[in-house]
Parts: structure tokens; C-alpha cells; sequence
């Protein structure tokens, strides 16, 4: 539809300096616009204060959603499970034998941990989770992914810190508001988590896509010895993420690694554990190589 | 058992706007449901959609466009700074990069606005479509500056939504419209 022509208001010369500024402002708003790139880009924690408040502003339409959401989830997985009962059967028994061997594997590992740790002398965190909290949201239209969840300082919840779901790593806390904090999930593209092969200890790193999988890299290049089905956990080097973490499984092999897709998916999951940060001396050096938000 | 949509409306809620004669429009309304609109598009985020791809379309923006193409005008040519900035709080991307890309884009409908002024449904959808492309290309470069690293192919099925889900946005514009301009305040 045709508006009144507003760039010409007449001879009124109130109206055309009206216009004028209103113009001079849009352009302005457009060097503010360049003038905020620079400084979040230069300066990677610049806005965080504001998005932690406006984030806690919105956190209880967040926390009520996220059970709609999972409510959501049940009632439809229902009607699918109907139809794809019998390969889901079969599937979910290859895993359980797949993850009887993962667990006699991981006593042995642990057991052999606690003998070298009382051997070197390590004192870690006792890994209780500091909170226990929602994913109340997440970056779902920018092809950053970070999300939110519905703990924050006031809980104990510290940047740097694992966020987790029962079925395996979700990322890690990178700001922190009151009441909420801003999860950098491990599918972000700037996400880079140690990782090894649950088998044989094969040391990689899994970088996010930005589409749902993870990328594994591998640390020594030459040969791929990865293959689909391979499970890949958390090697715990940087001091980060406790090792021995379910992070992610191969579906399809590159030349230098192979693309995973992450065994938690965020959009399942409802509650979260927030984790200390494992090793606090090797984490303070690593986070010298900070994430930009 | 009768069900509860049944019962009738209260009298308030059934005669509301329908009075006309000695009504107008009530000025905060029809001033602020713009402005509320999109600033509810912008909080996507907190949806309960926890998405491990972007695929949901930028509402916020869509819904400004919407606005511009229907009610040209409505907006002032600055309102890309305060709704970027608002924006910006909840969508991940880098701080700034919605208050400059919406600043560009109202800026560019004015333009448009002028080269076009008789515009159909074909035209808004196509200018619409071009402009959503260019945006969601332009913040996945942003994003990328700030230490991202995405490939254009993962962020066509975000680009198809947001094309289609576009006369949605528009219907919802209209229907907002409406509501904004009910008669409701005396004379």
C-alpha cells in the first residue's frame, strides 16, 4: 500500500528537519551498530552483563516453556515409538550390549585411575554438581549455538564449568548472570573438547559444526583408524571436563577424522547437572585461550 | 457435559471494539503493538525449541519486515538501532551485528518504498525473500567473526523457512494491525 510521502512533507520546515534527523539517526544507528561489532569482537565478556539480566528478565517464560517442551517431546515420542517399536528394539539391544562392554571397560579404567591418582597424589573435586538446572532456551535462529540455563551465581555456577545431561556432555558455562548462565553447547562451531576413543584411549579434539554433529580431529595425523559406531568420550586434558564423559558417536568418517553426532541432544533434554571444574590448575592455563561469545 | 468453550462470553469481552460510534482508537496501542510485536518475534530464544541447528526463522526481523512492507511508515527509519539492540540480548550473535543489520535492512525498505510504492503480494514476498537471504548469509559472516566457523550450505534450510514462513508472519502483522486500531476508548 502506498504511504503519504513522508520525505516530502511540504514547506513546513519543522516537518522536513523532522524528517531529516529521523534519517540522520537511522544512519547513525547503523555506525552504533559497527561501533558494538568492534567492541564485542575486541572484547569477548563486553556484553555480557547485559545479556545476563536481559536473560534473567525472561527466565521464568524460559522455565515454563522448557517443561511445555518436554511434555511436548513425551507425547509425540509416544505415538512415534508406536510405529517404529520393532527396529527401536533392536537398536536399544545393540546398545546395551555395546554398553556392558563401555561399563566393564570403564571399571577397569577406574580402578586404575584411583591407583595411579593415590600414586601421584592428586587432589581433585569430588564432582558432586554444583546446580541442578533447566535449559530454558537456546540460540535457535543464529548459527552460534549457545544456550541458557536457569542457574546462575547465586546457585554456585561459575564460568568454565561442565554442564551435562544424564546422557552425556552438553558444553560449558562461558556467563554468568544471577539466576541464569550462557551455555557454549559443544555443537558450536568455537566448542573444542578433548576427547578419546572409549576403546583405546585414541586422543582427538571435537569441534562443533554448527548443525548438530561434532567433528572429530584427530591428534596424530597419518592414518584414520576411526570407524562409524566408535564412542568417543572426554580425554579430561586441559583440566575442563572430567574425563571419561560420553560426548559424542561416529556416524560418517572424513580424511582426517570423522563427523559424530553428540549423545545429547539438547532439544531431549530437560534438566542439567553443572559440574566443578575438574582440574582447576590445568584449567586456569587453558583458559587463557578463551571463547569469544 | 457442555464444554467450557461453550459458555457464553462475558458481556465485556463480547462487545469488546464492537461499539464504534463514538470510539477511537486507543493512541498507546496503537503506538506500542509494533513495537511489542517484533520485540516478541526477538525472543525466539526462549521458546520451547532447544534447536542443535539454526533453523528457526530470525521472527523478529521477519515480523519488522512484515510491519514495513504492510504499514510503511509505521516504524521511524531509526527503529533498527532500539529493536537490534534488543535483539541482539537474546540471539547469540554478536553483540551489535542485529543493530547494524537492521538498521541496513530499514534503511534499504525505505529505498524500496520509494522506487516501489504500488507493491503487490509478489513483490513484498520477493523483496522479503531476497532480503531475509542476505540477512541470515550477512549474521553467519558476523558470527563467524567472532570466532565461529560455518559454511553457507547448512544455513539453506534456515533460509527456505524463512521465505516460507513469511506470509505467516505477514498474516500475523495484519491480524495485529487490526487489533491495534479496535475503537476502544471513548470520545
Amino acid at each position: 500500500m502506498v504511504a503519504p510521502g513522508k520525505r516530502r512533507p511540504g514547506h513546513s520546515r519543522r516537518a522536513q528537519y523532522n524528517t531529516f534527523y529521523n534519517y540522520l539517526l537511522a544512519v547513525g544507528g547503523l555506525g552504533i551498530g559497527v561501533l558494538l561489532l568492534v567492541v564485542s569482537l575486541g572484547d569477548t565478556a563486553a556484553f555480557a552483563g547485559a545479556r545476563a539480566t536481559a536473560n534473567g528478565a525472561v527466565a521464568p517464560v524460559g522455565q515454563a516453556a522448557a517443561g511445555v517442551r518436554s511434555e511436548g517431546q513425551t507425547w509425540l515420542g509416544t505415538i512415534g515409538a508406536f510405529f517404529t517399536r520393532g527396529s527401536r528394539v533392536a537398536k536399544l539391544e545393540n546398545e546395551v550390549a555395546e554398553a556392558r562392554v563401555r561399563l566393564a571397560e570403564q571399571a577397569a579404567l577406574k580402578d586404575e585411575n584411583n591407583r595411579l591418582k593415590t600414586m601421584l597424589g592428586l587432589i581433585e573435586s569430588d564432582g558432586k554438581p554444583v546446580a541442578v538446572a533447566r535449559l530454558i532456551g537456546s540460540t535457535s535462529s543464529s548459527t552460534r549455538r549457545f544456550a541458557t540455563i536457569s542457574a546462575g551465581s547465586r546457585q554456585g555456577v561459575r564460568a568454565g564449568m561442565a554442564v551435562r545431561s544424564p546422557r552425556g556432555l552438553v558444553g560449558r558455562v562461558l556467563e554468568v548472570g544471577d539466576t541464569t548462565s550462557r551455555v557454549l553447547l559443544i555443537t558450536d562451531s568455537e566448542s573444542n573438547v578433548p576427547v578419546r576413543r572409549a576403546s583405546d584411549g585414541l586422543q582427538a579434539y571435537a569441534t562443533g559444526l554448527g548443525d548438530g554433529t561434532v567433528r572429530i580431529r584427530l591428534a596424530a595425523t597419518g592414518t584414520n583408524p576411526l570407524r562409524p559406531g566408535d564412542a568417543i568420550v572426554t580425554s579430561g586434558s586441559g583440566g575442563l571436563y572430567r574425563p571419561n564423559e560420553a560426548v559424542a558417536v561416529v556416524v560418517s568418517l572424513l580424511p582426517d577424522g570423522a563427523v559424530a553426532r553428540p549423545l545429547s541432544d539438547p532439544g531431549m533434554t530437560e534438566f542439567v547437572t553443572v559440574e566443578p571444574v575438574y582440574d582447576e590448575v590445568s584449567a586456569t592455563a587453558a583458559q587463557t585461550t578463551s571463547v569469544k561469545p | 457435559m457442555p464444554l467450557p468453550l461453550a459458555e457464553p462470553l462475558t458481556d465485556t469481552l463480547r462487545d469488546f471494539g464492537k461499539p464504534r460510534i463514538n470510539r477511537g482508537p486507543s493512541p498507546a496501542l496503537a503506538i506500542a503493538t509494533p513495537w511489542l510485536l517484533v520485540m516478541l518475534g526477538s525472543l525466539t530464544p526462549t521458546w520451547p525449541i532447544i534447536a542443535s541447528a539454526p533453523l528457526v526463522p530470525p521472527l523478529g526481523f521477519l515480523l519488522l519486515v512484515a510491519w514495513q512492507q504492510l504499514r510503511p511508515g509505521l516504524f521511524p527509519v531509526w527503529a533498527g538501532l532500539p529493536l537490534g539492540l534488543f535483539d541482539d540480548l537474546y540471539s547469540g550473535q554478536p553483540f551489535g551485528s542485529a543493530v547494524l543489520l537492521w538498521s541496513v535492512a530499514m534503511i534499504g525498505l525505505d529505498v524500496l518504498e520509494v522506487r516501489f510504492p504500488w507493491r503487490g503480494v509478489t513483490l513484498n514476498w520477493l523483496a522479503a525473500s531476497g532480503i531475509f537471504t542476505l540477512y541470515l548469509v550477512l549474521a553467519a559472516q558476523l558470527a563467524d567473526l567472532s570466532g565461529g566457523n560455518s559454511s553457507l550450505v547448512r544455513l539453506i534450510p534456515q533460509i527456505v523457512l524463512s521465505i516460507l514462513a513469511y506470509p505467516l508472519a505477514a498474516v500475523l502483522v495484519g491480524g495485529a494491525d487490526r487489533f491495534r486500531l479496535v475503537p476502544i476508548r471513548k470520545l
